[in-house]
């Protein structure tokens, strides 16, 4: 079933290289995948195994050392500007650091403006503009009119992760990647902001990629979940068969050290 | 029933913000440690849980304010004591804390041994070099950390290490109660259960007498904690048995964090997670009714004008809730039956 649907994102021998000599360190190696339209990705892994550097290299931030990226079934193009325009009108990100993610001089009513001028939208009568944004923040469980004329520092953490997905619903593009999206907020506005991506997913055939090390998280939205260990994919498949019946040893061990509530949890294998 | 070691009647804590508005953090809360209990804290972020631990060790400094409330240690009353006096005879001795930050706490300059000679001396001032590595060495390895991190630099370890490290130097001085805040939150899954394992060993092996232990991650909580509390908006609103707590919440509040769990189980992905929409009351001037009103799905017009204490239902739980506890456990059944 999973391969009738159009390929929305793919790569082929994508590997990226930091440094040169005794300092050279390769973050991605030689990785290989497929992400199909309207299909809920993970991509799992502990700290430094590479998978924000991955995400980096999909966005087109970085360049990849060598491999090729395909998106809908053609090679990238973003060589000018203003194809990478065109391109990230596509895809989007949601960073896990939000501190470093806004611009500190520019207003939040100026960054959710820039959001629907993108989409088209800039000649929209100003009520109308509002009227979008407000309802963007109260997806996340913001309020509009607390936030505007303030600065993003003047946020704290889990407000400033909150309204980079607010972004996310004015811009829907059609590719989300959710670098640790819900890293600083709290559990019980987790479940609701990962409901409303997956809303998006249906609404406007949004492909959200999450990449994160919830392995928990990853089960609960994903059809399919790659595990990355060292810059390579150890393992893939459906979010099932890969998170209740792990093959690879690295999988069975991330899946050990989670604590969990309906099974022991076993404290003598470290 | 053991001894109680660490006991706190109706602490009140606040913050005055620069603009001198009082903003109180901790409100009446109580709890009570017996010998070889520990004792989870559970809520979100902004909820007083760290606020809560640094007023359990007297430690006020501004723009925290000692309010009301006895703080009783080990038979100690050290409510409204001069913090700099706690710091010398409580802290480490009576009570050890390990911060949210504990890895950062480290003198990149230092040796770790260096560092612990410091901590030994600013207590006990004779002990001699030989006796204060033993002491570590011993120490050290009892916790299954190798004696040769005593001759490093915090460089030269792994985040777990460090704050393995932290927490067994915060321990060195044999305290009756540790308080662990997120000691695990900023280490990937791996070097949090070696942290977690530890402090099982610290409380096995009889280091400390009682632990608290802070997290908004409940799947840990309840993996490591004979109780847990849950607190919304600076009030405790439910103590109970953590397997009570996990499965059998009572509190409106905290049936919504039990059911926004996340563990990789098997039937994870056919429960919808439970959420709870808007955002917690701001503490400048809280609401005169229930603090969780405004959020509480069950709420009832008589919630917004008073609030009820914690009310004990036996079997050590406890909550707080104008609702009775038969009626909760009606809508809760009604609600699972209707969801399937």
């Amino acid at each position: 079933m999973a391969d009738k649907r159009k390929s929305c994102l793919s790569g082929k021998g994508v590997t990226k290289v930091f440094g040169f000599g005794r300092t050279r360190t390769v973050a991605v190696n030689n990785v290989d995948f497929d992400f199909k339209e309207g299909e809920v990705i993970s991509i799992v892994g502990e700290s430094g195994s590479g998978k924000t550097t991955l995400a980096k290299m999909l966005l087109g931030l970085i360049s990849e050392t060598e491999g090729d990226i395909y998106f809908q079934g053609e090679k990238r193009d973003i060589s000018s500007h203003g194809k990478r325009k065109a391109y990230w009108q596509q895809i989007q990100a949601i960073f896990q650091d939000p501190f470093a993610s806004f611009n500190i001089f520019n207003k939040i009513d100026s960054v959710l403006l820039d959001c629907i001028n993108m989409r088209g939208g800039g000649r929209l009568p100003y009520e109308q503009k509002v009227e979008m944004m407000t309802e963007a923040c109260s997806f996340v469980n913001l309020k509009f009119e607390e936030l505007t004329n303030k600065y993003p520092f003047e946020l704290s953490g889990g407000q400033q992760q909150r309204l980079m997905i607010a972004r996310i619903f004015l811009l829907k593009p059609k590719i989300l990647l959710a670098d640790e999206p819900t890293s600083m907020i709290d559990a019980c506005s987790r479940a609701t902001i990962l409901d409303y991506l997956l809303q998006l997913r249906d609404e406007v055939g949004m492909t959200p990629i999450f990449i994160t090390h919830d392995i928990g998280l990853a089960y609960y939205v994903s059809d399919t979940v790659y595990i990355m260990e060292k810059g390579v994919f150890v393992e893939s498949g459906s979010a099932d068969e890969v998170i209740l019946h792990p093959k690879q040893p690295y999988t069975q061990r991330l899946i050990n050290d989670v604590p969990k509530i309906y099974e022991e949890w076993d404290l003598s294998t470290v | 029933m053991g001894k109680v070691m660490l006991d706190v009647r109706e602490l009140t804590t606040k913050y005055i913000t620069r603009f001198g508005e009082d903003v109180y953090a901790v409100d009446h809360v109580s709890l009570a440690i017996e010998e070889g209990r520990s004792l989870g804290v559970a809520g979100e972020s902004g909820c007083g849980k760290s606020t809560l631990a640094l007023s359990l060790m007297g430690y006020y400094f501004p723009p925290l304010y000692y309010t009301s409330g006895d703080i009783i240690i080990d038979d100690n009353n050290i409510s409204g004591m001069d913090p700099d006096e706690v710091r010398k005879s409580i802290l480490g001795r009576e009570i050890a804390y390990i911060p949210q930050a504990a890895l950062n706490a480290l003198n990149p300059t230092q040796k770790i041994i260096h560092f612990i000679e410091d901590v030994v001396r600013a207590h006990d001032p004779t002990a001699t070099k030989q006796e204060i590595y033993d002491m570590a060495k011993g120490l050290f390895e009892s916790l299954g950390l190798p004696a040769e991190v005593l001759q490093k630099y915090a460089v030269e370890l792994s985040g777990g290490m460090k704050q393995r490290t932290v927490i067994a130097i915060s321990v060195i001085l044999k305290p009756q109660v540790l308080i662990a805040d997120e000691p695990s939150s900023a280490l990937d899954v791996t070097s949090q259960k070696m942290v977690i394992k530890m402090l099982r060993n610290l409380m096995d092996n009889g280091y400390i007498k009682a632990m608290i232990f802070i997290t908004h991650e409940l799947p840990l909580l309840y993996n490591v904690t004979d109780d847990i509390m849950v607190m919304y908006a600076g009030q405790i609103v439910e103590k109970a048995g953590a397997h009570d707590a996990v499965f059998d919440p009572l509190h409106p509040y905290s049936k919504g964090l039990m059911g926004s769990i996340i563990v990789p189980e098997e039937g994870l992905r056919d429960v919808k997670l439970a959420a709870i929409p808007g955002v917690p009351p701001n503490l400048k001037n809280p609401p005169s009714g229930c603090r969780f009103a405004a959020r509480c799905k069950y709420v009832r017009p008589e919630c917004r004008v008073y609030s009820v204490p914690l009310r004990e239902i036996g079997n050590g739980r406890s909550y707080r809730c104008v609702i009775s506890e038969e009626e909760l456990r009606d809508i809760y059944a009604r609600e699972a039956q209707e969801n399937g």
